[in-house]
């Protein structure tokens, strides 16, 4: 049997010793939430044991909301106020959207904007209002955040949050705020293949060059990695972030129409003539994953139509999508620098990847089968739980080490509309990188940037992530100023800019969020009016909430102490034990976040020239290491 | 003590020398990031995470220069007092001038081909053709900079090898399109 144990004298046994971390999946067409449980990764289920969550909220009169599988049940009903994949709205404009006569919802534009120059995030319309992607995501999050508490009886640590790899920087922005919106703490936004590789990975305990292709509901990824003992190197990533299942069941009701001879009424359906025929084509292209013929039968004013689909048809109508697929797939393979004959294995991730028309022309480009030995449909939420649980600091011996990529080039305009890059793509994150610009008048004494995303040449071409002035530059002759150009992107591959003139001093900032994201206050202003959240005492949870970030914080301070506290002077030592114990005091007796939150930033404060220390100390016991390695 | 000042190559623990066994390189890159990585201190204050946070950067800087040959090569002759000034500088030999035009004509009669068999043909051809000028002016820095540390002749041959390598994206753009 085995010991158990007590705590040391004087020490409170810590209650958020093991903190509860999940990963979560938040899908096109479905959702899931999964967390290392006894040191297995699984999925966690619902109360009638369903693990899979669909991306589906409606919106009913008055105030109630359906989400998932009752959502779904009545969508046929109730198509305007059900919405489902909007994912594919996220971080984008009316502008952005295909075909948008072919969904059953009233879109909204953002304040300001007109038919021909949408630029803010679009809104549906629903029976409640307009509701805008992040807050339905929102909704999607927080079911699966109650499951998690629920499942665990306690409250959330943080959770790691997939998005496709190909999101852009506004997509990958508004999945955050969707998060903070929920009342999530966001760990770590990462891509979905490199999700799927980790479980992929640590399960087979695979070496070498792999390919992951990943194609879901609404989104498309291909991301090459090297897999060597633990770490996970993307060497390359492409995809299309519009591209998924949903577009292969438009494709086949297309074909359906054009085969019962109503082509010509595609302009007049009702929203729901549009939700029956989606559903009944996607139930025609799952059975033909086995099936060589279905019918597919359909009721438009009153009048059912059925028509015969063959797998044959099937693949005919959805050639050029397959062909997108594996026209990025040749990109990514190219930027990696590596030839088909290099990969050791193609993993298949996504519900789309059943198709046998996508599973055949993978193993026709890669000369060898792909491999489907994980569910296509869990792997991805089995992964980010893995990082979760890393990244929650609850496996002390994981030695799991992602190194990502950005997956879009970043620049900026420069004069005649043209994009200087300043970090291309597939650079491994976080990384910043400068460049030096001029004035192009004389006597010029702002300067407007204009950051942008794209692979092509031309502003026009590329999305516009934010716009911002830098000014009070001394007045020069025109080319004289030198305007140093700074892009960071962090560990989620989120980006900021700063724009400093490098003989003045004058410098601008800007976290890359405002033109598709949410300001902060339009956050707070979600977080008090949705429901979600509304039974919750806000001041309460932010007290709990300060609580475990100052536990957090000591318990950091006490295992840096204990590992190297011989860094530290005996005064600089007692200075911060001073500041530790008056934060065990506040975390113990205060009844207001602030103080909690004042107490934890000044342990922070104190501790950060030890910060230091210790990582010069870290590095330096890697360069020996090594030394020693290959003498 | 390391800092992030140190130099690219004391960042490594790597002789500062252009030769470099890139097996090695990636090795202590990845060792390097899992103590540096932000992801180690996900669960630490804002301090350690934002100091993570540089040095993870630094250390991804310091790869990204040291495993490009002519990045490495600028980089050593700058941190030897010879800098590269590409944009200011931009006079070359003449015969290296000529060689560019011919170059650049061929480009052209390349693109014009119709039939893509003979197009692709023409543009492989050309590209062996850079790629073996890029592998001479490598093999002449590798002498002048480990051999005979003339880092002001080195120089020159840096600048050649950019215009080598923007000219061998132009041949490749084209053949990516086709392929």
């Amino acid at each position: 049997m085995a010991l158990l144990q007590i705590s040391e004298p004087g020490q409170a046994p810590d209650p958020h010793q093991r903190r509860i971390a999940v990963g979560i999946d938040l899908g096109t067409t479905h959702s899931l939430v999964a967390s290392v449980r006894n040191g297995v990764a699984e999925c966690l289920p619902d109360d009638n044991g369903q693990v899979i969550l669909p991306s589906v909220v409606r919106y009913l009169p008055g105030q109630g909301r359906q989400i998932g599988q009752e959502a779904v049940a009545n969508a046929a009903l109730d198509p305007e106020n059900t919405l489902a994949s909007v994912k594919r709205f996220m971080g984008r404009s009316l502008s952005d959207i295909v075909n948008p006569e072919k969904l059953p919802y009233k879109f909204v534009m953002a304040e300001g904007d007109t038919p021909l120059s949408a630029k803010g995030m679009l809104s549906l319309q629903t029976v409640q209002g307009a509701k805008s992607p992040v807050e339905v995501s929102a909704e999607i999050l927080a079911t699966l955040r109650y499951r998690a508490e629920d499942t665990f009886n306690d409250d959330l640590h943080g959770a790691v949050i997939t998005v496709p790899a190909y999101f852009d920087d506004a997509q990958r922005q508004a999945t955050k705020d969707a998060a903070q919106m929920a009342g999530i703490n966001v760990l770590r936004l990462i891509n979905e293949p490199t999700a799927a590789a980790i479980a992929y990975g640590l399960d087979n305990a695979s070496e070498g060059i792999y390919a992951v292709f990943d194609l879901g509901g609404g989104t498309f990824d291909i991301s090459v990695l090297r897999l060597t003992r633990g770490v996970f190197e993307v060497m390359a990533t492409g995809g299309d972030s519009a591209l998924g299942g949903d577009d292969y069941d438009h494709a086949l009701a297309d074909a359906a129409l054009a085969s019962m001879g109503l082509a010509a009424v595609q302009g007049e359906l009702s929203a729901e003539d549009k939700t029956r025929l989606k559903s009944a084509a996607r139930a025609a292209k799952e059975a033909l994953t086995s099936a060589s013929e279905v019918s597919l039968s359909w009721t438009h004013a009153d009048q059912s139509h059925e028509v015969k689909v063959t797998r044959a048809q099937f693949n005919e109508a959805t050639t050029a999508l397959t062909a997108r697929c594996m026209s990025a797939v040749k990109k990514a393979l190219r930027d990696a620098k590596v030839k088909a004959d290099d990969i050791h294995g193609v993993v298949m991730v996504g519900g789309s990847t059943r198709m046998p028309q996508v599973q055949e022309a993978v193993a026709a480009f890669f000369g060898k089968p792909p491999l489907n030995n994980l569910n296509p449909d869990e792997v991805v939420a089995l992964g980010a739980a893995i990082q979760a649980n890393q990244l929650a600091g609850n496996d002390a011996a994981g030695d799991l080490l992602l190194l990502d990529v950005i997956p879009l080039s970043l620049g900026i305009e420069t004069m005649g509309g043209l994009v200087e890059r300043i970090i291309p793509r597939n650079q491994t994150i976080p990384t910043a990188m400068a460049q030096d610009f001029t004035t192009y008048q004389d006597g010029q004494t702002a300067l407007a940037l204009h950051v942008l995303q794209g692979e092509r040449d031309l502003v026009v071409d590329c999305r516009s992530l934010a716009r911002f002035e830098l000014r009070g530059i001394p007045p020069m002759a025109a080319g004289a100023a030198r305007i140093r150009v700074t892009f960071t992107v962090d560990a989620d591959g989120l980006l900021s800019v700063t724009a400093k003139e490098q003989i003045s001093g004058v410098e601008a900032k800007i976290d890359v969020k405002p033109s598709y994201g949410l300001s902060d206050n339009q956050i707070a202003q979600m977080l008090q009016d949705s429901f979600t959240t509304a039974e919750v005492d806000m001041k309460a949870r932010a007290l709990v909430e300060a609580r475990v970030d100052g536990d957090r914080m000591l318990l950091a301070t006490q295992s840096a102490l204990n590992a190297d506290g011989q860094l530290l002077s005996t005064d600089d030592r007692a200075r911060i034990e001073v500041l530790m114990k008056a934060l065990r005091h506040t975390v113990d007796t205060a009844v207001d976040a602030q103080a909690v939150e004042d107490a934890t930033e000044a342990l922070a404060k104190a501790t950060e020239a030890f910060a230091a220390e210790r990582m010069n100390h870290s590095i330096q016991k890697a360069l020996s290491g090594q030394n020693i390695q290959s003498l | 003590m390391i800092s992030l000042q140190a130099s690219d190559f004391e960042l490594f623990g790597l002789p500062t020398a252009f030769a470099l066994d890139r097996a090695q390189l990636d090795l202590q890159w990845k060792s390097l990031q899992r103590e540096a990585h932000p992801d180690r201190f996900a669960s630490e204050g804002a301090a350690a995470q934002r100091i993570a946070m540089q040095w993870s950067v630094r250390i991804n800087e310091a790869y990204n220069r040291l495993k490009d040959p002519l990045k490495r090569a600028a980089y050593l002759c700058e941190l030897h007092g010879a800098a590269v000034n590409a944009e200011n500088n931009t006079s070359m030999p003449p015969a290296f001038l000529m060689q560019q035009m011919e170059w650049r004509e061929t480009l052209d009669d390349c693109k014009a081909l119709k039939a893509v068999d003979s197009k692709i043909e023409a543009l492989e051809k050309l590209l062996d053709e850079v790629d073996a000028s890029h592998a001479a002016a490598l093999a002449q820095i590798v002498t002048l900079i480990d051999a005979d540390h003339n880092y002001a002749a080195a120089v020159g041959q840096v600048r050649a090898l950019m215009f080598i390598e923007k000219f061998a994206q132009e041949v490749q753009h084209p053949l990516d399109a086709l392929s």
